[in-house]
């Protein structure tokens, strides 16, 4: 890269490089199918390709790459969470968002900058304890930390907003946050350089499933036959899921955040706090990104409420009293696929050879790589599913057996 | 300001409600299988149209039923349970105590 940059640097001509290449036409029948060119489904195509040479794939998206939820969560990367099941399986994505741009050589503006969580009553500073020595355990780096800390790491923190003082702080050196964008591109151009083909503006609007089995997706741009399938869409799991035939237990929210003009930095960790129902951070441009609780009942419906804004930015205020003066510049929504016990819903599903990525809810970017790769052994192995994401299955339900992740979400909905 | 009309309290602001999920027919639980109470407790239509479901209105406590259209977000209808359970439920009582 280095001496790319040297050699062109002094030559007039620069080679263009193409990301993806220009549409063509389906092909009547592809390996695989993925359903949803986001940041999951092209990395479950990478991982195919590059690990187990499954190159005859076909990524469908109804919009363009990336258009739904990969585009609007507030990019939090972070492996504290309470569950041993859940924290194996997010440390393991964190290891490999860390050197993700080397692999993709295409900048996804990696920025490890830690996560502070803070607590606010001593409930919550008993949770941070179990959450810091789980964490430890798997290999991640979380502490507990004083409000001294508190206070040296972000001084611009009010520790006593309102009648909520600030006891003591979680805090996970790992915690990072990444160009979300950057890491569907990134994903898809490697993708796309092994052979899979990504089609967008390519709905699928109906599943064939034929002696419980799938064998064909039904597109707006004709049918294609299919060995198997993936479904990767967020924000409107049930919908598809419906149409296999699949009851699953998710509930769809509205989930709105918002961004600040830019400032001067001052913030270097993300700072959550779930008793407050908010998360803020600044990005790289300088801004202040807000993210808060889910809306108050279920909706596919991007809009946005007075309601919630009010709230969210109350709750920030406290945080950071000089925002009072910011002026928001943008605000929007994202559509997520909520599950009783906050983890996701990975693996086989009751129609045979279609595969479930599905149950997002808001932690789904940090899982991109590591789901992208798991998911990628299941459709090779043809249905064996990986130790990671064994808990994560449909039928944890019906059994029983949910992997409660609630309290660490980083606000609770 | 989103306004529900409560059936008891007549037009209030929609943040003096609480969802109370999707409309559905309890199983009995002392007859159903494992399988019939987890589909009950977990599994939803999650359906993008108009859905009947349970709210609250917190202040008085009064629980009722609302048509609601979940992409559009417009509240079709709010009604009282009677309409739809005319008679009281009732449920065989548990043939033995779950221990724990």
């Amino acid at each position: 890269m280095p001496f790319n940059l040297l050699k062109y640097g002094l030559s007039a001509e620069y080679p263009v490089e193409v990301d993806l290449p220009a549409p063509r036409e389906l092909k009547k029948a592809y390996d695989v199918v993925i359903i949803g060119g986001g940041g999951h489904g092209l990395a479950i195509a990478y991982y195919l390709a590059k690990y187990h040479g499954v190159t005859n794939v076909a990524v469908l998206e109804k919009s363009y790459l990336g258009s739904g939820n990969t585009a609007r969560n507030t990019a939090v990367i972070r492996s504290n969470y309470l569950t041993s099941e859940g924290v194996r399986f997010y440390a393991e994505s964190v290891k490999m968002f860390q050197n993700l741009a080397n692999e993709f050589d295409f900048n996804i503006m990696y920025s490890e900058r830690g996560q502070l969580t803070l607590a606010h009553t001593d409930a919550t500073v008993r949770a941070f304890r179990q959450r810091a020595e789980v964490n430890k355990h798997f290999g991640g780096r979380t502490e507990m930390i004083d409000r001294q800390q508190i206070r040296e790491l972000v001084p611009t923190l009010n520790l006593d907003p309102g009648h909520l003082p600030v006891i003591a702080g979680l805090w996970h050196i790992d915690g990072a946050t990444a160009r979300h964008d950057a890491v569907a591109w990134g994903y898809a151009k490697q993708a796309a350089k092994r052979g899979v083909e990504i089609h967008q503006l390519t709905e699928v609007q109906d599943l064939v499933v034929e002696n419980g089995r799938i064998t064909a997706v039904k597109t707006n741009r004709g049918t294609v036959q299919c060995g198997c399938a993936v479904q990767a869409i967020a924000g409107h799991s049930s919908l598809m899921l419906a149409k296999a035939g699949i009851r699953a237990p998710i509930q769809t929210y509205p989930l709105q955040a918002m961004v600040t003009q830019p400032f001067k930095p001052f913030l270097d960790p993300l700072v959550s706090s779930s008793a407050l129902h908010c998360y803020v951070q600044q990005t790289s441009r300088g801004e202040i990104v807000f993210g808060g609780g889910s809306d108050p009942y279920p909706l596919y419906n991007s809009r946005s409420t007075l309601d919630l804004k009010e709230s969210l930015l109350a709750h920030a205020i406290e945080m950071f009293p000089f925002m009072a003066n910011a002026k928001l510049m943008r605000q929007w929504a994202g559509i997520t696929d909520m599950t009783p016990d906050y983890s996701p819903i990975m693996g086989l599903s009751p129609v045979q050879n279609y595969y479930l990525d599905a149950g997002w809810g808001t932690w789904g970017f940090k899982a991109t790589p590591i789901c992208g790769k798991t998911m990628a052994e299941l459709v090779a192995s043809g249905g064996k599913v990986p130790e990671l994401i064994k808990p994560f299955a449909l039928e944890r339900f019906s059994s029983f057996q949910q992997v409660n992740e609630m309290g660490a979400t980083a606000a609770s909905h | 300001m989103k306004i529900m009309n409560c059936p008891l309290n007549g037009p209030r602001n929609i943040s003096e409600f609480t969802y109370g999920g999707e409309f559905k027919l309890m199983p009995d639980p002392a007859s159903c299988s494992d399988a019939e109470w987890a589909d009950y407790v977990f599994n939803s239509d999650n359906a993008a149209g108009v859905v009947r479901e349970w709210w609250l209105h917190n202040a008085s406590s009064y629980w009722f039923l609302a048509e609601r259209h979940t992409v559009s977000d417009q509240i079709i209808r709010t009604f009282d349970a009677k309409e739809i359970f005319t008679q009281r439920v009732e449920f065989a009582p548990a043939t033995q105590e779950i221990a724990g």
